[in-house]
């Protein structure tokens, strides 16, 4: 679905990402985990779009998004949940949703609206509430609820573990578990190694912008080097 | 009945700078930058409708059209021309390139136009037909409200509604509100924020050609310099209400029309610009966001 290959990303003089290459296959859960600093989200960004890299090609379902503008990606069927969840603070819930299905036909924004606070009652309680005034978790919730609403193909997630508490974290865990069961392809990158090597089917280990490990997630979990690095020995 | 009287001038003066105000408020709100030529754009209005009005002898609301949507044309064209490059630079030089679009549109105008002041005729003329003010007479004839005023706050109202409805309850509305928001969001939702921004100039652009026009009725006269007084005015009622509210530009237009006309009338005409903004200054001492403006704290 998702092909990645030989990606060099700059933060003007700074060599982020170096020669990144990865694929992310139909139905699969794919982690992207590593330290602060390492280059997930910059991999992210530049998938969606947000970032350029000078090499290499990026290729989804098939066409090299190389010229394709970031606000066009969505439509083609990725949609993207920022690292700290970037909702939209000043308008309610409902809206964020709505934003979420921006390039959708105007008929598919109730059917998908349905769907998402099916998966996340708590958001259809607060429907009419401003976004800001939500707690940490359901703002995370919003923020990915506000991915599925354009009924995306693959589901980018960044860091949707970042600040939540242990039993909120295990909450958000749950739900790309049932997302994956359902069909929903994710790319998820992660500093919670162990969380998301238990959720996915494949992982890669990022260090200072290179690809060091790969390989199943529960030969990660097992993995001497990886544990040391990312798993607290 | 004189101070209502007085009131009620300030009020329809307050609709004008409140109308600039609109403009000045949202392109702030989603470009993050305070665009000084907003009241050059004024000016280039009310030339065009001027033009319109004495050369081609079109009627007054089809002049102010015609000047909307030269104006509308000018917004989008000096966005992507001036300030479109220049969207990652420091906002100093964003807003230097703006004072530099201002003085650039007042010297054209004066090339074009040249620089004495030409007559404007009101939207509505003071007089009818038979030498009678056009005006409505209450109490007796003892307050009398011009149709111009009338014709001002009741624009004022039905823009204000339109632009509240419009970024409320439409698509392309709360777009922009994400946008304002946050541009990186909004163009993983997939809002072309770039054609956003454009359309956010264009709208308050075509605002500025309607306050041109109806500065000028009240002015009854036109010149290069015409828009940067009201348009500095517009601004600080934008800030007074509280820069990037909708709401708060309306109100912190009005009211400033209303304290200007209160302070010629029973303080000083020299003083009154002074104590405008000494208003100013001690409101944004005391709420520092403005009368509506709002503190939203952020989570992380």
């Amino acid at each position: 679905m998702l092909k990645v290959n030989d990606i060099n990303v700059y933060y003007g003089a700074i060599h982020a990402i170096k020669g990144v290459s990865f694929e992310v296959n139909d139905g699969e859960v794919v982690t992207l985990i590593g330290a602060n600093g390492a280059g997930k989200s910059t991999i992210l960004n530049t998938v969606c779009g947000l970032l350029r890299s000078r090499t290499g090609s990026i290729e989804f379902l098939g066409k090299n998004l190389a010229s394709v503008p970031a606000h066009k990606i969505v439509e083609l069927g990725m949609a993207h949940v920022p690292e700290g969840r970037r909702i939209f603070q000043q308008m309610t819930v409902e809206e964020n949703l709505e934003m979420g299905a921006y390039t959708q036909a105007r008929s598919a924004i109730e059917p998908s609206l349905e769907r998402v606070y099916e998966q996340f009652p708590r958001l259809k309680e607060r429907r009419r509430q401003v976004a800001g005034t939500l707690s940490g978790g359901e703002q995370q919730m919003l923020a990915m609820g506000r991915g599925l609403m354009s009924g995306p193909k693959l589901l980018m997630l960044d860091e949707p573990s970042m600040g939540l508490a242990p039993i909120l974290v295990e909450q958000i865990f749950d739900i790309i578990r049932q997302l994956h069961k359902a069909g929903t392809t994710i790319l998820l990158v992660e500093q919670n190694a162990q969380m998301a090597l238990s959720v996915a089917d494949r992982g890669y280990v990022l260090e200072t912008g290179k690809i060091v490990a790969t390989g199943a997630g529960s030969d990660l979990l097992r993995d001497e080097a990886v544990k040391k690095a990312y798993l607290g020995g | 009945m004189e101070f209502l009287s007085y009131l009620i001038s300030g009020i329809s003066l307050g609709s004008v700078y409140a109308i600039i105000a609109l403009g000045y408020t949202m392109v702030y709100g989603i470009a993050k930058m305070l665009n000084f030529a907003h009241g050059d754009v004024i000016m280039v209005g009310g030339y065009v409708s001027f033009c319109a009005m004495s050369y081609l002898g079109l009627p007054g609301w089809l002049s102010v059209v015609l000047a909307m949507a030269a104006c509308t044309v000018l917004g989008v064209v000096i966005e992507g021309l001036a300030y479109k490059p220049l969207r990652q630079a420091t906002s100093l030089a964003v807003l230097i390139t703006a004072i530099g679009v201002s003085y650039f549109l007042q010297n054209a105008a004066q090339l074009i136009w040249g620089a004495s002041p030409k007559g404007y005729t009101p939207l509505i003329p003071t007089t009818n037909a038979q030498g009678e003010p056009n005006a409505l007479r209450l109490f007796d004839g003892q307050l009398s409200i011009s149709y111009i005023s009338l014709f001002t706050m009741g624009a004022c109202i039905v823009i204000m509604a339109l632009l509240t409805f419009f970024t409320g309850r439409t698509k392309l509305g709360k777009a922009m509100r994400a946008c304002s928001e946050d541009k990186g969001a909004a163009q993983l939702m997939g809002i072309n924020v770039n054609a956003t921004i454009s359309l956010t100039f264009a709208i308050g652009s075509a605002l500025a050609a309607v306050a041109g026009g109806l500065l000028c009725s009240f002015t009854t006269s036109l010149m290069p310099t015409t828009g940067s007084m009201p348009g500095i005015k517009a601004f600080t009622a934008a800030v007074f209400g509280g820069i990037g509210s909708i709401p708060g530009a309306f109100l912190g237009g009005v009211l400033l029309g209303i304290i200007e006309s209160l302070a010629k009338a029973y303080i000083s005409t020299q003083l009154a610009n002074a104590i405008l903004f000494a208003v100013l200054i001690i409101v944004l001492l005391v709420k520092p966001s403005g009368l509506l403006g709002k503190y939203v704290p952020e989570k992380v």
